[in-house]
């Protein structure tokens, strides 16, 4: 998937062949050496949805079912997006769930309240995120007070600055169009699919320019069926889940038509693109990883370690800000417990089921978007089959603690046989 | 031999608070050439490095890099001569790549993406230039490597930068016998590369094995700066805990006699 994938074989002077056995080969040995990536959850994934679609065959199949996945989903994942930042560096940002409910809540001040334009109230929600992620960021590498504390404060704090907000308890409708369209409406058709085309072409794009660069210099290459492999099975995953979004959800289609892809999708699909080329593409990114993984050489090498840390906090209140739009948006207000009860425990194990690690150093920002499909399963797969929440609680702390159990097994493991 | 040093120290003296740590040190550091730097804990090595790499600033004294009287300020600075430290605990990250780490701070973009295949290779030819053939695959993670492997590419990284002058603070402290001969063939390499080299080390083994010549600290001074193959084992392990050694090191007793040798920055010594 990413520049890591391969290129293990070989001295680095010579280009042996690729080979598709070989890279398979290759992959198995990484995994068997802890390198689990994002296997878990994927595996999780397809085992939770084969057990929930063989207990209820007709509702979780459904394509109405499906597209409130997405929209079931979305805010958790918006919010572990982030956490993936805050994470790949050591440090935890227990605030994020909180920090997402005063976003929504200044949102639905500025649009409701005071009457702004939707526009003007976003930007207003995300500048808050922005100011919330500094003040945290600064507390935890300038004063150095340990993240989790900090966090912790502003968990217990920003609790009470949704709750000053919304006026004690009562809640802020919100009624914007636009605002209301982005969880709750869908893309036509035909966009969907313009969109979905947009997308194969372009990854297509970037790895076969990818692959045709390295091998005119003589470096050594994927092997270009395994190239070819991921461009169709991109091309398939996308087809197939937007024919489905793309079919008639609606009960009685005389009185409503419901179909195509939730917008909400696009717009995870655009933060993922723009945060992953970030990560793995420029030497920012680059940075935040050295950071996650040693400090101290960071510094040496002359990263500014400070601005690092203060920025991984600013993009996840950020993010966590966008959640909250999403959340207001679907639930049509804020209330004081916008962002509250699960929402950050989802939102970290989300990240953590997904592959990023609780020790810094390893993660990526697509983790965030499997584990938070596989939390969106559970909790849509349980409501389904009758369960109370208490049972879903379990279940999700089950799940969680198994991947962080994932995570602590394959570092030991990595440890060992040295091919982390 | 080169005629110019490439760097020469006059004078330097460092304090923190009341504590001199540096006495009016001399040293002088020829391109092609491994000059070790050798001396007991607390004898003011260390700080002499940082001096050097521009972490600590100086409180008197001239460096002449080149023979070009110049100020380092700051460890960009010496970056910008060409002067690179490899520290002993290495400063590399584990859960980055070879090139990765390499590269570390100062990557190689084209526009704001990271311009992988150029770093790759660049990367593969400083290692081929050292005639490394340890290293298997450039985008193996630092954890997946030996000690002798990790030393081999903090040494590289050093190198990358057209750097004129690597100082190396005991780079074989942690490793076995044949990592340790591996190293101490790539120090030589680099000398005879056309590299300045300061080897700090406590193993007299390898400061025989590969050192041109010797520098000795005792106390915050440099009381000799001799070639290696002037001087037995004997006499550095001497100048290392006593300052003085025969006619080198410190005077005995200031004044004594007439032939008695100079204190502090005798690059002589009688032995030149």
């Amino acid at each position: 998937m990413t520049t890591t994938a391969v290129r293990k074989d070989g001295p680095a002077a010579v280009t042996p062949t690729p080979t598709i056995g070989g890279h398979f080969r290759n992959y198995l040995s990484r995994v068997r050496g802890g390198d689990v990536g994002a296997l878990p959850a994927v595996l999780g994934l397809i085992v939770l949805c084969t057990v929930f679609a063989i207990m209820r065959p007709s509702s979780f199949l459904s394509a109405g079912n499906f597209a409130n996945l997405f929209t079931q989903g979305a805010a958790v994942t918006l919010i572990a997006m982030g956490l993936v930042f805050v994470l790949l560096l050591g440090e935890i940002d227990l605030s994020a769930g909180f920090a997402s409910g005063v976003c929504a809540a200044v949102l639905a001040n500025v649009v409701t309240v005071l009457g702004y334009p939707w526009w003007v109230a976003v930007l207003a929600a995300v500048a808050t995120g922005v100011v919330i992620g500094t003040t945290l960021g600064m507390l935890v590498a300038k004063i150095g007070i340990p993240s989790f504390v900090v966090t912790l404060a502003g968990f217990l704090a920003f609790q009470g600055v949704v709750l000053l907000l919304v006026k004690d308890g009562t809640n802020i409708s919100v009624r914007d169009d636009v605002l209301v369209a982005i969880a709750n409406r869908n893309l036509g058709p035909t966009l969907g699919w313009a969109l979905t085309a947009l997308a194969v072409v372009g990854y297509a794009t970037v790895q076969l320019l990818r692959h045709r660069t390295r091998a005119a210099r003589g470096l050594i290459t994927d092997p270009i069926a395994v190239v070819a492999l991921r461009i169709g099975g991109l091309a398939v995953i996308l087809g197939a889940a937007v024919y489905v979004l793309n079919l008639e959800r609606s009960r009685n289609v005389l009185i409503s038509s419901l179909k195509g892809v939730p917008i909400v999708v696009p717009i995870i699909a655009v933060l993922l693109i723009i945060w992953t080329f970030v990560l793995q593409r420029t030497s920012y990114g680059r940075h935040i990883y050295a950071v996650g993984g040693n400090r101290e050489a960071a510094r040496r090498a002359g990263i500014g370690v400070d601005r690092i840390r203060i920025s991984v906090f600013v993009i996840c209140s950020s993010m966590a800000a966008i959640g909250g739009i999403v959340a207001a948006s679907r639930a049509n207000s804020v209330d004081p417990n916008t962002g509250g009860s699960n929402v950050l425990l989802y939102a970290v194990g989300a990240a953590v089921i997904g592959g990023t690690s609780l020790f810094g150093g390893k993660g990526r920002v697509l983790d965030a978007v499997l584990g938070g499909a596989v939390v969106a399963v559970i909790e849509n797969g349980m409501g389904l089959m009758g369960y109370t929440a208490g049972v879903k609680y379990v279940v999700t702390g089950v799940v969680l603690l198994l991947a962080a159990s994932v995570d602590a097994l394959s570092r030991r493991r990595a440890a060992a046989t040295g091919t982390r | 031999m080169s005629a110019t040093p490439l760097l020469e120290l006059r004078g330097i003296d460092k304090s923190f608070g009341p504590v001199q740590v540096l006495r009016d040190v001399a040293l002088t550091v020829h391109p092609g050439e491994v000059t070790a730097l050798v001396g007991d804990n607390g004898a003011g090595k260390s700080t002499l490095v940082k001096c050097i790499s521009g972490i600590h600033p100086t409180d008197a004294g001239e460096f002449l890099f080149n023979g070009e009287p110049v100020h380092i300020g700051s460890p960009r600075d010496a970056a910008s001569l060409g002067i690179e430290v490899v520290y002993q605990d290495l400063a590399l990250c584990d859960n980055l790549d070879i090139v990765q780490n390499m590269f570390l701070g100062r990557e190689k973009r084209s526009g704001i993406v990271l311009d992988e295949p150029t770093m790759e290779q660049l990367a593969a030819e400083t290692l081929a230039g050292l005639s490394i053939r340890t290293v298997t695959s450039l985008r193996q993670h630092v954890s997946s490597l030996s000690g002798g492997q990790r030393q081999t590419v903090a040494i590289a990284k050093a190198v990358l930068w057209n750097s004129k002058l690597v100082i190396l603070d005991e780079p074989t402290a942690a490793l076995g016998v044949a990592q340790t001969a591996q190293v101490l063939e790539l120090v030589r390499r680099l000398a005879d590369n056309g590299l300045a080299v300061v080897l700090i080390s406590h193993n007299m083994n390898d400061v025989f094995a590969v050192s041109d010549r010797i520098a000795a600290l005792y106390l915050g001074q440099m009381v000799a700066q001799v070639k290696t193959t002037d001087i037995t084992h004997a006499q550095v392990v001497e100048l290392i805990t006593a300052g003085r050694s025969g006619g080198l090191g410190l005077a005995t007793d200031p004044g004594s006699n007439g032939d008695g040798p100079q204190p502090a920055d005798s690059t002589s010594g009688g032995v030149r």
